[in-house]
């Protein structure tokens, strides 16, 4: 293109700035890289330019990876990619683990880049391999988690004859994907990758695919570093509009009943210390979304907990009652808001996003910041001090006491079973136990809500989890990555019988690579979220939701033994008694992974809820218990 | 609903009408018309799309478009304030004794006669999308065989060029 590589512009990202790049841990201390624009991204850390050298297609691929610092790949080989693991095997910088399903390796990705902010990447061969990466692409897009897939396509003569091995995977994973890539010549492979970890690593992070035809994997061509990026369509915002954050901290002085909706945004932003000096400047509630548990601390005293429909009685109707919600890197989803139309009636919306699409998307913006959340939240801080300065300092007391009252009245909480064990207890012991620099990593269903709610958060990236999509099966593998991407770390999947039947393969990925990862599955015999629908919603009508793996039951598979077999060690817990030894015991085993079956009463439920598609005025804090309120609300 | 007409300059890469389409029809709006070709830059492709939307959804769908990473510029061009044509060729059924009629009646909308045969006569019209329609409409009684219409294309009035403008500040 010539239409472009000249126009510098403010707003197009330096690539050597990325937002989300950190050096490697362990990597040597070289000095950060000051390429200048429009060359190649330094992705993960490292960046030495490389002079021309004659290679292959497959060997240019592997030196761009090094070359932009890719430290782990996941990933399993197959025709089409074939080429490309030759080179590999020779990498001395790019560590590749064989994971046992496509799938595992997406979400290891996605784990690896949620736990660091690093770019998370995955490789798969044509047809079934690429096709077994979809739903973690997916996964990755709606959580905005940035991670490169690389797959192998059949060779570019045979694209569209329906060849062996071939599906379209760049047609594919289009609504699913940031951008995407189909290369059939070698000398783009260096471009296409410098541009695909640019792309997901800048603006709001998200998946990107590359598709390399097998001819241009083994092709000859010249490999130097770094290319040159060409995406004059790309322009990720990165300053806020000084007047949209002055008429912010305005309304932030106005408002009497204020309140913060973090989202996930501030954790992707690394925005988190920024985020907790705005709050104790403004002295402003705030609760955090289930995308941004962590980002300020449980423990903090205005910190209201998670909103939504599994929230807690303090955030839901915290926002409810408004008159001004600051909406930080969040987006306004379905299971926060409740009926959109009965949502927050009472409050104008700030809304802060590096997305400009997401502003006004589903309520419409009274004040709309298009920027990264670190940069918003800085600019606010300083806004808002020149706004104390010229006018003091806002009180919010009468707001501040009524919302602490409600925490105080309303704290999510439990009921122990009478008999067997509690979900709730077991995970939050495993918290308590575990503390808070573990990381967890949660399935998608009861058990996920319960760690949302009884394992106390106060590091940002301490919790990662399946939120936009919900996908089953996601803990094990996200766990593992990681946990290879920060070893020191106690990383407990805290999963669900169901959720654990999906992925458990990557357990065999753990022993042999030695990624030694903690599961606790809160083995309730069912697809419980399913099953609380059912009991609620379906006149207990159980309808393919027992899954026979405990209770009164056969145990198909038994945990323990599946443990065993894969080389891992099991545990089981049925007393409450236990729960305690059984998590100590699994916290001081670090040579290999540890599974528990929790085998935990069925009949639990996550409250509070708001049933799907009502106003959030209808909380409930237990079945067909609703909070009492003043008169006067 | 009302209609509006954007202008959307994209990389002219392999792809990217279908990136466009499917991310229309995934957000659930319906294309009325659509017209893609090349431009003065031999690297840019010009797509004309009409779409039938309120105004909040309008934004919405132009945001999402401009995410493409493929799409350069999105400019919504003003019926008062831009030219919009779109081409129809419509075969219709003729014979010797209404044949002149036919033939006046196309001529009232400036429209061509392309293709004669013994039964049946080939129309060609240039216009707004209403005098299209006003055509099509006073034709149909002698029986439309066949009809093609293509999408339609725009053009802001005046001196300045949005092609310009996109190449040199994109």
């Amino acid at each position: 293109m010539t239409i472009v590589t000249d126009s510098p512009t403010p707003t197009k990202a330096s690539p050597a700035s990325l937002a989300h790049a950190r050096p490697r841990p362990g990597s040597p201390a070289a000095p950060q890289p000051t390429a200048p624009a429009a060359t190649a991204p330094a992705a993960n850390g490292a960046q030495a330019p490389v002079a021309p050298q004659q290679v292959t297609g497959a060997q240019s691929l592997v030196l761009s990876l090094e070359a932009i610092g890719v430290d782990t790949v996941f990933g399993i080989p197959g025709g089409a990619i074939l080429p490309a693991y030759d080179p590999l095997m020779d990498s001395t910088k790019v560590r590749h683990i064989l994971v046992r399903h496509e799938q595992g390796a997406g979400h290891a990705a996605e784990g690896y880049a949620a736990a660091t902010g690093k770019i998370g990447v995955c490789m798969a061969t044509s047809g079934p391999g690429a096709t077994n990466l979809v739903t973690p692409i997916a996964d990755a897009y709606m959580d905005s988690v940035p991670i490169v897939a690389i797959t192998g396509q059949v060779p570019s003569a045979s694209i569209g004859t329906d060849a062996f091995q071939e599906a379209d995977i760049r047609g594919i994973t289009m609504p699913i994907t940031k951008h995407n890539y189909l290369v059939t010549n070698p000398d783009e492979i260096p471009r296409a990758i410098a541009e695909a970890f640019h792309i997901a690593g800048t603006g709001r992070p998200g998946p990107v695919l590359v598709d390399i035809s097998k001819d241009a994997l083994v092709g000859q061509t010249t490999f130097s570093w770094p290319p040159q990026i060409d995406l004059p369509g790309y322009r990720p915002v990165a300053r806020p509009h000084g007047k949209q954050i002055r008429e912010a901290a305005r309304l932030m002085a106005a408002a009497e009943r204020p309140i913060f909706y973090i989202g996930g945004g501030v954790i992707r932003a690394h925005a988190s210390d920024q985020l907790r000096e705005l709050v104790e400047l403004t002295q402003i509630p705030l609760v955090t979304t289930l995308m941004a548990r962590g980002a300020v601390p449980d423990s903090h005293p205005l910190h209201l907990g998670m909103p939504g429909m599994h929230g807690s009685v303090a955030a839901v109707t915290g926002l409810q009652k408004s008159d001004l919600i600051i909406a930080l890197g969040a987006r306004f989803d379905d299971r926060v808001t409740g009926q959109l139309s009965t949502f927050a009636p009472h409050a104008k919306v700030i809304h802060a996003d590096i997305d400009p699409a997401e502003i006004s998307k589903n309520r419409v913006a009274d004040v709309p910041i298009v920027g990264d959340c670190k940069d918003v939240i800085t600019d606010l801080i300083d806004a808002i001090k020149a706004d104390h300065a010229a006018h003091g300092r806002p009180a919010y007391q009468a707001w501040q006491d009524t919302v602490a009252d409600w925490k105080a009245t309303y704290p999510v909480g439990y009921t122990p079973a009478e008999e067997g064990l509690s979900p709730q207890y077991v995970i939050e012991r495993i918290g308590a136990l575990s503390g808070p620099e573990a990381t967890y990593v949660a399935g998608v269903g009861q058990h996920q809500m319960w760690a949302a709610q009884f394992v106390e958060y106060s590091r940002p990236n301490s919790w990662i989890n399946s939120g936009g999509l919900g996908t089953m099966g996601f803990s094990v593998p996200a766990a593992m990555g990681a946990k290879v991407a920060e070893p020191h770390r106690t990383v407990w999947a805290i999963d669900g019988d169901g959720c654990f039947q999906m992925t458990n393969q990557e357990l065999a990925t753990c022993v042999i690579n030695d990624i030694p990862i903690k599961v606790a599955v809160i083995n309730n015999s069912s697809l419980g979220m399913v099953r609380q629908w059912q009991t609620l919603f379906y006149n207990e009508r159980y309808s393919n939701t027992d899954l026979h793996t405990s209770h009164n039951s056969v145990r198909i598979p038994d945990f323990v033994k599946l443990a065993d077999a894969y080389g891992c060690a099991g545990l089981r817990v049925e007393a409450p008694g236990d729960v305690d030894a059984a998590i100590q015991q699994a916290l001081a085993i670090n040579d290999r992974p540890v599974v528990i079956d929790f085998v935990v009463q069925r009949d639990a439920m996550v409250w509070p809820m708001v049933p799907a598609g009502v106003s959030n005025d209808k909380i409930l804090i237990a079945r067909g218990g609703a909070p009492l309120w003043e008169r006067e609300d | 609903m009302p209609k509006h007409t954007l202008s959307v300059l994209v990389e002219n890469k392999p792809g990217v009408l279908a990136r466009i389409a499917a991310l229309f029809s995934r957000r659930g709006f319906n294309i009325d018309s659509l017209a893609v070709g090349p431009t003065e830059h031999s690297d840019v492709s010009r797509m004309t799309v009409v779409v039938d939307v309120e105004e909040l959804p309008l934004e919405q769908v132009t945001k999402q478009l401009n995410k493409l990473v493929e799409v350069l510029k999105i400019v919504e061009l003003e019926p008062p304030s831009s030219v919009q044509r779109q081409i129809v060729l419509v075969k219709v059924r003729a014979d010797a004794t209404n044949r002149s009629h036919i033939v006046e009646t196309a001529e009232l909308f400036r429209g061509k006669v392309v293709d004669v045969a013994t039964d049946s006569l080939t129309i060609e019209i240039t216009g707004k999308m209403e005098k299209v329609q006003a055509m099509l409409a006073v034709l149909e009684p002698f029986g439309i065989k066949e009809l093609v219409q293509s999408g339609v294309v725009a053009v802001g009035r005046g001196p300045r060029s949005i092609t310009d403008r996109a190449l040199r500040s994109a």
